[in-house]
């Protein structure tokens, strides 16, 4: 593949793997806590402007515009405001905010400085996912170190002003990514997801304005400082601002997180030898899941996309968390979507019915086809009961109170609209035609 | 009378882990701790027995009901006593485009366990995503994550559990 893609210098990721990265003393030599030396000398209102004008949109899954969040934070709520963040990485496929708690963290720490003082925010959770052990450790570290330095506490690099940090472990469960689940746990309750309106800006935390952000969207904010709003906006579309983290994994020869142009292609991240560095030895592609296993599959032919939100919108999918799962043509498709239904069925809070019912109810019929046992008809029933938790297309028309019911659902709509034959000839032949090797080029294990 | 669940040094332990989660909060928000609250017990007791689980909701100025509500909601929450090694094989998709699948059977077929069984050393469940696809196949053992796992790797790992 040509290297099309406009070159970026990384900003995020430019310190992973050298030596004492997450470390206050290294991040301080690379200018670190210089954009929130600035940030301190604006008007909060100006520093959500700045964010604005940015273009900076969240990294967490849906692309909100991140200026545009913080401006719905009411300036005279009498109520404490709170800043959450959220580290739930849960999203299969996605594992780039692993790396920024592990080898950068004090870059995610001065966005949540320059938030919380944007805000008037004086407490902040970071919330991680309970797995995480060793990125909590990283990141519980590197607050130390910022209570020392006088960047949290009573004052801020000298400024009046108090913001106090603490790291919160969930326990394991995917739905607390989902922001209003996210709170209830913060609250100290199982991962339901509450109704929206009202929106956590308004009522959040302990019935209190509060933000809650992704890992990567507050490690961006600095950057919008240092470098100046107009310049990380012209890094990227006129309506995203920045770089990106993505997240390559599945039948490609170099998985890992590459940080990217908001103009890369997906061919260019499988294909170019900054990044993927192409498929197995004889092997082609046969599908690409765009943005964590939520996001509607696309084929081989539509790889000539940008990785960037409004670009995936067009081809009815979505730029989500970041994480890119390529299946080679020796991949079986069934196999495959009986896995992320699993998943969903698994992770289902059950508190709405559609996707508590329906999510195992894909699963099993997903099972039968792969095991031979499927029956005419199944293909119809499996597409039924995904429309019944959320119909497609376009994304978003789920009947559940949180998207994990959209999530669950797309990615069954979207495998049945480009694979049908490939379920078909599992009910035909009464049998999986990949055998036992349905997981590519890299699934024997050795 | 039945023995206390804690000694008199797990019960400093408790106390002192307690103390320092209700002050992350506000004062009349105690019960916001309760996941934390969870995880200190539970690494003290290895896992969450129901005498613990009443002693955390008392600390917390909740009914123990609530406490069990969120212990059972949470998959890392041990509300039966697991073995001395708890094993969460990640068998998602971009691991099993990586031959997790074929790990997992190895595991069951060396540890004499199916997936999702127990004895006193080993409790071996399949676990979902754990953020690691681009170094698959991975695992975790008591919360410590390995990963870019071959054969030769594992068994190094499996031979230094004693």
């Amino acid at each position: 593949m040509t290297a099309t893609a406009k070159t970026i210098d990384p900003i995020i990721s430019a310190a992973w793997g050298k030596p004492q990265s997450w470390t206050l003393d290294s991040y301080k030599k690379r200018g670190g806590y210089e954009g929130l030396k600035k940030a301190l000398e604006m008007q909060p209102a100006a520093i959500i402007d700045e964010v604005k004008k940015s273009n900076l949109r969240g990294r967490g899954g849906a692309g909100f515009p991140t200026g545009l969040k913080w401006s719905f934070v009411p300036k005279d709520s009498p109520k404490p405001k709170y800043l959450a963040v959220n580290g739930d990485e849960s999203e299969p496929g996605t594992f780039k905010d692993r790396y920024i708690l592990e080898d950068d963290p004090h870059m995610m720490l001065e966005g949540i400085a320059i938030a919380s003082y944007a805000l008037g925010v004086h407490t902040c959770y970071v919330y991680l996912r309970g797995e995480f052990k060793f990125p909590a450790e990283r990141c519980q570290a590197a607050i130390d170190e910022a209570y020392k330095a006088g960047i949290f506490g009573k004052k801020m690099l000298g400024k009046d002003f108090e913001l106090n940090c603490y790291l919160v472990r969930g326990a394991g469960a995917y739905i607390c990514g989902e922001e209003t689940a996210l709170l209830e746990s913060l609250e100290g309750k199982k991962g339901w997801p509450r109704l929206k309106p009202p929106f956590p800006a308004v009522v959040g935390l302990f019935g209190s304005p509060t933000v809650v952000n992704n890992v990567e969207t507050l490690a961006s904010v600095p950057h919008v400082f240092t470098g100046g709003s107009d310049w990380y906006a012209k890094l990227g579309t006129d309506k995203s601002g920045g770089t990106r983290l993505v997240c390559l994994s599945g039948s490609v020869n170099r998985p890992g997180v590459y940080e990217v142009s908001m103009f890369t292609t997906l061919a260019e991240l499988i294909y170019d030898d900054k990044f993927g560095r192409g498929m197995p030895a004889g092997r082609k592609v046969k599908a690409v899941i765009p943005g964590g296993s939520s996001a509607p599959v696309l084929g081989a032919d539509e790889l000539d996309v940008a990785m960037e939100f409004e670009a995936l919108k067009v081809k009815q999918t979505m730029a989500g968390s970041g994480g890119v799962i390529v299946m080679d043509d020796s991949t079986c498709m069934v196999r495959s979507l009986w896995r992320v239904a699993r998943f969903y069925a698994e992770e289902s809070c059950g508190q709405c019915t559609p996707c508590r019912e329906g999510t195992p109810w894909q699963t099993r019929l997903l099972r039968k086809i792969e095991e031979g046992r499927g029956e005419p008809g199944d293909i119809e029933m499996l597409s039924n009961v995904a429309s019944s938790i959320a119909p497609y297309p376009p994304i978003g028309l789920g009947n559940t109170i949180c998207a994990l019911g959209d999530a669950a659902a797309l990615p069954t709509h979207s495998f049945l609209m480009r694979y049908k034959d490939e379920f078909e000839a599992h009910i035909r032949e009464h049998r999986c035609p990949f055998g036992d090797k349905p997981w590519g080029s890299f699934g024997d294990w050795s | 009378m039945a023995e206390p669940l804690f000694t008199p040094e797990e019960q400093k332990k408790f106390d002192a882990g307690i103390a320092e989660i209700i002050s992350h909060y506000p004062p009349d928000r105690k019960s916001a701790g309760m996941l934390p609250a969870l995880r200190v017990l539970q690494e003290i007791k290895g896992w969450l027995p129901p005498e613990g689980l009443r002693l955390v909701a008392k600390s917390l100025e909740v009914t123990p009901e609530r406490a069990y509500e969120v212990a059972s909601f949470y998959v890392m929450y041990h509300l039966k006593k697991p073995g001395k090694y708890v094993i969460d094989v990640c068998t998602n998709l971009s691991c099993s485009l990586w031959g997790a699948e074929k790990m997992l059977a190895y595991l069951e077929e060396k540890l004499g366990l199916k997936a999702g069984e127990a004895n006193e050393k080993f409790t071996l469940r399949e676990t979902e995503c754990l953020a690691s696809c681009g170094t698959a196949p991975c695992l975790q053992i008591n919360e410590d994550h390995h990963e870019s796992l071959t054969r030769a790797k594992l068994d190094a790992i499996l031979a230094k559990l004693s």
